[in-house]
């Protein structure tokens, strides 16, 4: 539904986003995962046309977002970042003009009006002026805004931020309910958010494609390779006599560590612990290596390169 | 054209679901009433003066004393009041952030460009409308010239029609609602005044300078005279107010 190759956008010398390749299936809630400034926002401004790209191409609904701008607008929902409210207006009016704005018949329009007020649960303020309502409402005119033409992609850049502990699981709810209708593609740099919410995920940071896939994928894959971490005394000695450890693929130093890795589907830590007490290497600490998606995320925050 | 519509529809609610287009108008009509008052009273006294004289009677005119100069007055307090009715256009969406609804719509950005420029210039319409309420006085109590007098008030919608645009395209700069006022207001006066450099310029330069002052263009029409010439001037001014403020949005995108 939505197809992203080779994006890059640079604002002068500053480069953005680079080298963006990723895919989002239809009806799937995908995230867009990544710390501040990873160049979230702009690709999302990309996708939705309020930014032209400096290189690269980006497809929603098989319209390309660059030929065919209007076409791409019509099709998407879009929530961003700093909410797109006029605080003198009531929310209904808000609405009404929306949907005009997005092109939505006039004699569809009072139905697409009530629809997306139901489904954002907005019935309570609907007559009263959007600067007056709490933030938790104002987030959900965001998203019935977005909601009004009902469009195959929604776009939801950061949906949950500046909202309470409650508010944020009924946002989520409501982000999950969209669902099968509407392919969603959301933005966030809290991972349970992907978690709880995603079908999928694309990890960016500093605008570098870090990973991408469905979860399940996404996990798999980083589980492919098991291992432990070591802290031993001999750290050379252990390091040459467990690289002959049958089944051991790789044994490298990290940080004083001893990382030792082995084909998935084995469990080599009960024979590799005892191997090394025998061989007496001055065993300290012996810890576990599975990575999850946890760990890919905060080693990518923190920095780090991705497999 | 619906989607302008749209645009100008939400503007024109918006001018007057807040305080600034009923204090912009009243503000202007306070200071035209006052200014045709003071015309009215020096008319009438002037009138009484020149009727001992038979040659001078011939020569009372309404239209000449008292609207020519209302005309340049009114003209005046436009240039003064209009960059306030045109500064929030675009400053105000962006520092909202709801540009990015609007340019996320599938509308076009002349489209947006001509929905605000139009619901200002409504704005503008009902202001010189309302001034002529106080022609009913001077219909009723005298014998003005129509002609001259629609004339007059072309000539002011269309002056008022570029420096609206002026303003549209000094809003797109800044998301700064002052900032954006004040560049228009000081704009709209150095083209006001820029003629007076003429006197010191000669030839080529002579004329391209008082050919771009607002204030030689506004002269004739305040005496009835309609020359496509201004005509075209006022129109092009307009034109090329609203090519600019779309060359600015295009390139901030």
């Amino acid at each position: 539904m939505i197809e992203v190759e080779h994006l890059t956008k640079k604002y002068g010398d500053i480069v953005a986003i680079r080298d963006l390749t990723f895919e989002v299936e239809k009806g799937k809630i995908w995230g867009l995962l990544g710390p501040n400034a990873a160049g979230k926002t702009t690709t999302m401004r990309i996708l939705t046309g309020y930014l032209p790209a400096t290189e690269g191409r980006a497809r929603v609904a098989g319209f390309d977002v660059f030929e065919k701008p209007n076409e791409v607008k019509k099709v998407i929902g879009y929530l961003p970042e700093v909410l797109p409210l006029y605080g003198e207006m009531t929310v209904n009016a808000y609405l009404n003009f929306v949907a005009e704005l997005k092109q939505v018949p006039p004699a569809k329009k009072k139905a697409a009006v009530s629809r997306a007020i139901k489904v954002a649960g907005l019935e309570p303020v609907e007559k009263r002026l959007i600067k007056n309502i709490s933030r938790g409402f104002k987030q959900r005119v965001g998203i019935a805004q977005a909601l009004i033409h009902d469009p195959q992609v929604l776009i939801l850049d950061e949906p949950t931020i500046g909202l309470d502990p409650a508010q944020i699981v009924e946002i989520r709810s409501l982000i999950k309910s969209l669902k099968g209708e509407h392919t969603i593609m959301l933005s966030t740099h809290i991972l349970a958010e992907v978690t709880q919410v995603c079908d999928g995920v694309v990890i960016i940071n500093e605008g570098r494609l870090m990973a991408s896939g469905s979860l399940e994928e996404l996990s798999t894959s980083f589980q492919k390779k098991e291992g432990v971490a070591l802290k031993v005394r001999k750290i050379d000695e252990a390091q040459l006599e467990l690289s002959r450890f049958l089944g051991v693929e790789k044994v490298t130093k990290q940080n004083g560590d001893l990382i030792i890795e082995w084909a998935s589907g084995k469990d080599l830590r009960e024979e590799i612990a005892r191997f090394v007490l025998e061989r007496g290497f001055g065993l300290i600490e012996m810890k576990s290596l599975a990575m999850s998606l946890e760990e890919l995320y905060l080693r990518i925050v923190s920095g780090g390169t991705p497999q | 054209m619906r989607n302008i519509w749209i645009i100008a529809k939400k503007e024109i609610r918006s001018y007057f679901s807040s305080p600034i287009a009923y204090v912009v108008v009243a503000v202007f009509l306070v200071l035209v009433g006052f200014f045709f008052f003071s015309l009215l009273s020096w008319f009438n006294s002037m009138a009484i003066q020149m009727a001992q004289n038979p040659y001078y009677y011939q020569q009372v005119n309404i239209n000449q004393m008292v609207y020519s100069p209302l005309f340049h007055n009114i003209s005046i307090i436009l240039l003064l009041m209009l960059p306030l009715l045109t500064m929030r256009l675009f400053s105000e969406e962006k520092k909202l952030g709801t540009d990015e609804l609007l340019f996320t719509s599938p509308i076009s950005v002349n489209e947006i460009i001509l929905g605000k420029y139009f619901a200002s210039l409504f704005v503008l319409f009902i202001m010189l409308a309302l001034t002529g309420l106080l022609s009913i006085f001077t219909f009723a109590f005298g014998n003005p010239e129509l002609p001259p007098l629609l004339n007059g008030y072309l000539g002011l919608f269309l002056m008022g029609a570029a420096f609206v645009s002026i303003g549209l395209f000094f809003s797109s700069l800044t998301e700064n609602q002052i900032v954006s006022a004040s560049l228009t207001f000081g704009a709209l006066l150095l083209f006001w005044i820029i003629n007076w450099a003429s006197t010191s310029a000669s030839g080529f330069w002579q004329s391209v300078l008082n050919y771009l002052s607002f204030f030689q263009h506004f002269d004739d029409l305040t005496k009835g005279i309609l020359d496509t010439k201004d005509l075209v001037y006022y129109l092009s001014f307009a034109f090329f107010g609203l090519f600019l403020t779309h060359a600015v949005i295009q390139s901030r995108r």
